[in-house]
């Protein structure tokens, strides 16, 4: 049996996998802030606090309504996309005029507010919330026991990311948003009202964070914190992407997902930081991304 | 003089109505508000602190009790900060509380510095009475020593003996590591390996599967808090306990217990210097707690910075003072009584002497209602439970 640098093959494509997961959450999020940035030009710091919203929700239509997982991954995302509008038109839309630092302190403090407001009521060690019994037990891979419900995850979040790309590069729906983040002003010209536009595209962006919420509630504890510990690597994401390109969201997220697992085998004191080291790289050579254009 | 009437006048007055002396005591509470540790150690703490200025019924007494906390958000850096603050400019008495090994090692440090008094409860490292330790730094509630002994030789025991650590990497969880390493090796096991992960970490998956191919037959958590919480999840997760491994959560806090729901969580073997259910007077006192922090049960940290403020006030009044080394040295010599961990000591390396207790977490069929979780297995002595004396790397006791 071959070994790669002292690694069993048979662990190293159960990192390969486990790093896909991870990195199934990475293209979720990233996809979603790559949105909101590409037509809005916001950078939208609370959406960390909007993909623990989507856990706690789903948590609370289990316990307070008795309501599945199944509904909670469509009532979620349309609960949280819902405040995603309201703060959209009562906040966000008085800042296009302003420079982009304006956007983005207004969604940090809105993150701060958020996730204070949860940790006060639940406090921090989380709330169980259990894999849903459809998808309990798992698959004996040979190299790796995998858990149905990530593999779940990983299926659920590639057709997201590939029905959210297919939407907006190929539909007419989706040439509408392109040519209203080119010229919104030319594109108002010709009937289409641009601004319910933005808002309905914030909202869609925050349903997909809240999306990722749901999927993540039943493997990482529902707690206030959880969103604010991963929006961070998720911001490197989309800076190595480039910002607000789709594919570029997607691809990133799932290959740094990869990348950081590989770490976790041969460099574990390393994995936090991997991503981080592999943003400035791509910043100095680079700059705009790895599939993002100058403009 | 008219001006000296009136000051004569006073000071009769003041004689006449308080005890035998009058001090403002300013207890700083600093640990996690936030974070992974705010549940087991944060605002419940401060509660804690207050109810032994209450109990003791310090204001009678003559001591006005002023308590402040502050947030130090697990980082040595934020730590030192507010240390710093609080004794230079707001006269801060006694610092309390801090858990994170690493913050508390900063805080221990500032305290030696300017001769304060430092009351340890949430960190864990035995370095606090070890190489580092200070003439007034007590470490109150627990350590890893503690830790080590009571469930690393339990898991032995009962027949698990190759180890593998899934470690924080950071002070805390070194020491565990190397404190359980130990005892496992006396024991007559062995340590196969260790991984350390990030602190705070989100997905353990990874980590766990190094640990389940490394063939050893425990895994032991050499970690906290909500770390601990979701690597017991995603064990159970990944089919890793099924299989036949075992767990040893070397710390885990009841409210751990309470994220976790006793469906994960039983049959986890841990080892605690408090649980409320012990007897009458820790429910009475878990009650009162409870009530004021919306129905959650108290921790041994919140346990411990009770005791350990009670100890305090006792000794400002028994010395008349609050002058640092006479306050340490009547601490160090009378003995300790409470209604959390009964009887004890403080020992010449600043180790608080009381028994620890081992317990096994109920089935959700076991359990008769919220809250109740554990299954005590064994009290271990206080003697057994700290570092004897003649291994301690304490210069105080060289």
């Amino acid at each position: 049996m071959f070994e790669l640098l002292g690694i069993p093959p048979q662990a190293l494509f159960g990192q390969l996998l486990l790093g896909l997961i991870n990195g199934s959450f990475y293209a979720l999020l990233s996809l979603g802030l790559a949105v909101i940035f590409g037509l809005l030009n916001i950078i939208n710091f609370a959406h960390g606090a909007q993909y623990m919203m989507g856990a706690f929700v789903a948590w609370m239509l289990l316990t307070y309504f008795g309501i599945n997982y199944w509904w909670a991954l469509v009532l979620v995302p349309l609960v949280v996309g819902a405040t995603g509008v309201v703060i959209e038109r009562l906040m966000i839309s008085r800042l296009y005029h302003l420079d982009h630092l304006y956007g983005l302190l207004l969604t940090f403090g809105l993150a701060l507010i958020i996730q204070g407001l949860f940790r006060n009521q639940y406090g921090v060690s989380g709330l169980p919330y259990s894999i849903p019994a459809e998808l309990a037990g798992g698959q004996n891979l040979g190299f790796m026991f995998l858990p149905n419900y990530r593999g779940w995850v990983v299926v659920a979040s590639v057709i997201v990311c590939f029905s959210t790309w297919f939407a907006i590069e190929k539909t007419r729906l989706g040439a509408y948003l392109r040519a209203a983040t080119e010229n919104p002003t030319l594109v108002g010209a010709f009937g289409i009202n641009v601004p319910r536009m933005i808002t309905l595209t914030y909202g869609f962006g925050v349903g997909l964070a809240a999306l990722a919420g749901v999927l993540a509630a039943p493997i990482y504890s529902v707690n206030p914190n959880m969103g604010a510990d991963l929006i961070i690597v998720v911001f490197a994401v989309v800076v190595i992407g480039g910002m607000g390109s789709i594919l570029g969201a997607i691809l990133t997220g799932f290959g740094l997902g990869i990348v950081e697992g590989l770490t976790r085998v041969f460099y574990p004191e390393g994995s936090a930081v991997v991503i981080f080291v592999i943003m400035a790289i791509v910043l100095l050579i680079k700059p705009a991304g790895l599939f993002g254009r100058t403009a | 003089m008219k001006l000296n009437g009136t000051l004569l006048a006073t000071a009769a007055a003041v004689l006449l109505a308080t005890p035998a002396f009058a001090v403002d005591v300013k207890i700083g509470v600093l640990n996690d508000r936030s974070g992974v540790y705010a549940d087991l150690s944060g605002e419940g703490s401060v509660v804690a602190a207050r109810m032994a200025a209450e109990d003791f019924d310090a204001e009678a007494k003559g001591i006005n009790v002023e308590i402040i906390s502050a947030d130090h958000q697990n980082k040595p850096d934020v730590a030192s900060n507010i240390a710093r603050q609080w004794y230079d400019e707001e006269n801060v008495d006694v610092i309390a509380d801090v858990p994170t090994s690493s913050a508390a090692l900063a805080v221990n440090e500032i305290s030696r510095e300017k001769d304060k008094l430092f009351l340890v409860s949430g960190a864990a490292t035995t370095e606090l009475t070890g190489a580092a330790c200070a003439p007034a730094t007590l470490h109150w509630t627990y350590d890893t020593y503690a830790l080590a002994t009571g469930t690393g030789s339990a898991m032995v025991e009962a027949g698990h003996d190759k180890w593998f650590f899934l470690t924080a990497d950071y002070a805390f969880g070194h020491s565990l590591e190397e404190n359980t390493t130990k005892v496992v090796q006396e024991s007559g096991g062995e340590v196969l390996g260790s991984v350390r992960h990030p602190f705070p970490g989100t997905d353990f998956s990874s980590f766990l599967l190094q640990a389940q191919a490394s063939g050893a037959d425990v895994i032991g958590l050499a970690n906290a808090g909500g770390d601990t919480v979701n690597a017991i999840k995603q064990a159970s997760e990944f089919g890793i306990t099924q299989a036949g491994q075992a767990l040893a959560g070397l710390l885990i806090f009841i409210t751990d217990v309470h994220a976790l729901g006793l469906e994960t969580a039983q049959g986890l073997v841990l080892t605690e210097a408090f649980y409320w259910d012990l007897n009458d007077e820790t429910r009475a006192w878990s009650d009162r707690y409870s009530e004021q922090m919306g129905g959650a049960k108290p921790t041994m940290v919140h346990a411990g910075v009770y005791s350990a403020v009670l100890h305090y006030l006792k000794a400002v009044e028994a010395t008349g003072s609050k002058e640092t080394a006479a306050v340490v040295e009547w601490m160090k010599a009378n003995p300790t009584e409470d209604t959390v961990f009964g009887e004890g000591s403080v020992r010449a390396d600043g180790r608080h002497m009381h028994d620890m207790y081992l317990f096994e977490v109920k089935s959700p069929s076991e359990s008769t209602g919220e809250w109740d979780y554990y299954e005590l297995l064994a009290t271990i002595p206080a003697e057994q439970a700290a570092i004897p004396l003649e291994e301690s790397a304490c210069e105080l006791v060289q």
